[in-house]
């Protein structure tokens, strides 16, 4: 790395052709596109290879299957990456589901209605989420890696109590079908992703809440100083991640028909997987919806694909770690490029 | 360059800040510190580092509060608690580290906290932006202060220190309504950047700003200052119509020697 610092100085402290500063300029400006548009690029790759080795692949019931056992991933991951766009994370997501989940088949247990149902989960979530913002906001805490930590474990413990330790079968029935029926030949779960995704779209790229987001992710002290609520706006992201982790808990025991304090383990980490393979910077202020969506899709297809193939669930780990190394090296490049970007047009002027 | 005295300025100051006082712990960064500045004048703020320099106008734009004094912006009595109330007050500030967001474009960083959106009875956070409008006054702005910017949609990430400058100062001039203050804003750039960045202080000045200018290059003052006030050690030594007679006098009234 520092190898590669000096040669660039050197470089820059040398006097050049116009014409040479000008064909690198282009050169990185292409590298930057295709990093932009490279997870997209890559799962396109991965569906035409895949389609071939496996004649099995593209067929509907298996592209159901895999939008079906993703649409959790999909959910939870979205929450994930508003929360990841303010150099956050939410560690608690898995357990914030599970604990939801089990509060929900109590509550159904108790005689309540669907909709109340549902609506326990979902605040359930977004509580929890809200017990991580002001904790770390108001706590003054470094990090939210802490308090993330701890209410994995705090709720999770909780889960584990009121369920005894094991899962509460039985769901309402509406909630039973939405998680495994099919609605004009789609899963029913893929409707409440795709309405999920277009409500966070329109919050992060239409409204100035969304666009205080941005900020706070890019810079939060000259968020300050330009007069945005930072504190509010960190709060927010923790608590959406958290409600995502709610419908996340609605979909999967709709799913399997059950709460079970068991759902959601390492959730946390393919959540966060799937917004960086997506392509979403881990430093903060890059990435939109369409990042998680797709990171979630390509975990779900790199599992479904090597399931296919018979290849163990222990190799299947390994390939999808390598994966993030190779999308958070990505990101390092872009950044990179970026400032080599910046230096040429120095040198070139405007 | 036209030598604007104190006596042109017959109305009152538009800022005016009276014994200034403030302390880190048992540093006195400021000790019994006054400035006036008027419209349509640029007052320069000297000073070796650690002179205060940078407190005063921490001060002045809401980032830190006096122990001690007065702001008062238009004759009225102001308590600036945050840099919100600052530029509520129509004070702008162009900060040494620029305060820009790197992942947000030109438009996106002139309007970060007070972008353009409606329905007006939404809450604030859930307006819709006019991103439309935002980007249209950002396109506008860029072309009458002068600015180069090729790729008005690109981040602010791509691009080189002395545009990223101009976008800083440019933000400023979006807002401003009374005072601008600058803070080293040509220390990180070459001539030619200087130049571009010198001539946009001076645009600011012309639409009836009061300037406060903090830098370490006499050239730039004698250009472009009326008055210069200078401070050492926390403490106000001193005040020169800066000339090129009197740079000497300036520079050893900063040094103290
Ligand atoms: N936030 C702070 N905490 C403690 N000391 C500070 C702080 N800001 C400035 N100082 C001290 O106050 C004095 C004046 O600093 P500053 O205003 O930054 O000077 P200048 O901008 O003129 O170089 C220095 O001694 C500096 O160390
Ligand atoms: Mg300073």
């Amino acid at each position: 790395m520092t190898g590669m610092d000096e040669s660039l100085e050197r470089e820059v402290a040398e006097p050049r052709s116009a014409a040479v500063a000008n064909s690198e300029n282009i050169a990185v400006a292409v590298g930057l596109k295709l990093l932009g548009a490279g997870a997209v690029l890559i799962l396109i790759g991965l569906v035409l290879v895949l389609s071939l080795l496996s004649p099995y692949f593209l067929s509907p019931r298996n592209l159901g299957n895999i939008l079906a056992q993703t649409a959790v991933v999909c959910v939870v991951a979205m929450g994930q990456h508003l929360v990841i766009l303010t150099k956050g994370i939410d560690l608690s997501v898995g357990s914030n589901l599970a604990l939801a989940s089990v509060l929900g088949a109590l509550s159904f247990h108790a005689g309540a209605s669907t909709l109340t149902v549902v609506a326990v989960m979902v605040v359930a979530g977004a509580a929890v989420g809200a017990v991580n913002g002001l904790f770390y906001v108001y706590g003054r805490l470094p990090h939210p890696f802490i308090i993330t930590l701890a209410t994995l474990s705090i709720a999770k413990g909780i889960a584990l109590q009121l369920a005894d330790g094991r899962a509460i079968p039985g769901m309402p029935p509406a909630i039973r079908s939405l998680g495994q029926e099919a609605f004009a030949g789609l899963p029913g779960s893929v409707f409440v992703v795709a309405g999920v995704a277009g409500l966070m779209f329109v919050l992060t790229q239409s409204t100035v809440w969304g666009r205080w987001v941005y900020a706070v992710g890019g810079k939060a002290d000259a968020a300050v100083r330009m007069g945005i609520p930072v504190s509010a706006v960190l709060v927010s992201t923790y608590v959406i991640s958290g409600t995502c982790a709610g419908i996340g808990a609605v979909l999967l025991a709709g799913r399997t028909d059950a709460g079970s304090p068991l759902f959601g383990n390492l959730l946390e980490l393919d959540t966060i997987a799937a917004v960086i393979i997506g392509g979403a910077s881990f430093l903060g202020g890059r990435g939109h919806i369409g990042h998680a969506l797709i990171g979630a899709i390509m975990i779900g297809v790199i599992r479904n694909a090597l399931n296919l193939l018979n290849v163990g669930v222990f190799y299947q780990l390994i390939v999808i770690g390598v994966v993030i190394v190779i999308a958070v090296e990505a990101d390092v490049l872009r950044n990179h490029l970026e400032s080599r970007m910046r230096v040429l047009r120095a040198e070139t002027g405007p | 360059m036209t030598q604007h005295l104190p006596e042109a300025h017959p109305q009152h100051p538009v800022l005016s800040v009276s014994g200034a006082c403030k302390r880190f712990g048992s540093v006195v960064a400021l000790d019994n510190v006054s400035i006036d500045v008027h419209r349509g004048e640029i007052l320069a703020l000297l000073g070796d580092n650690g002179a205060g320099k940078s407190t005063l106008i921490k001060c002045i734009s809401g980032v830190h509060r006096l122990d001690a004094g007065d702001v008062v912006i238009d004759g009225a009595a102001n308590v600036l608690r945050s840099p919100a109330d600052a530029r509520l007050a129509g004070i702008e500030t162009v900060y040494q580290d620029l305060a820009l967001f790197d992942n947000l474009t030109p438009a996106q960083n002139f309007f970060a906290g007070r972008e353009i959106a409606g329905p007006r009875w939404f809450p604030r956070a859930m307006r819709f932006l006019n991103k439309r409008k935002m980007d249209e006054q950002t396109r506008s702005l860029i072309q009458s202060l002068n600015v180069s910017l090729p790729h008005l949609d690109a981040v602010v990430a791509l691009m080189s220190g002395g545009q990223r400058q101009a976008i800083a100062v440019a933000r400023s001039a979006v807002f401003a309504r009374k005072v601008v203050i600058l803070d080293e804003p040509t220390a990180a750039l070459g001539q030619r950047e200087s130049r571009k960045v010198l001539d946009l202080i001076g645009a600011l000045r012309d639409r009836g700003n009061a300037i406060i200018l903090i830098t370490h290059n006499m050239e730039h003052v004698t250009e472009l200052a009326c008055r210069a006030v200078v401070l050492r050690q926390g403490r106000r030594v001193g005040e020169l119509v800066p000339t090129r007679d009197n740079k000497q006098e300036l520079v050893s009234m900063i040094v103290g020697a």
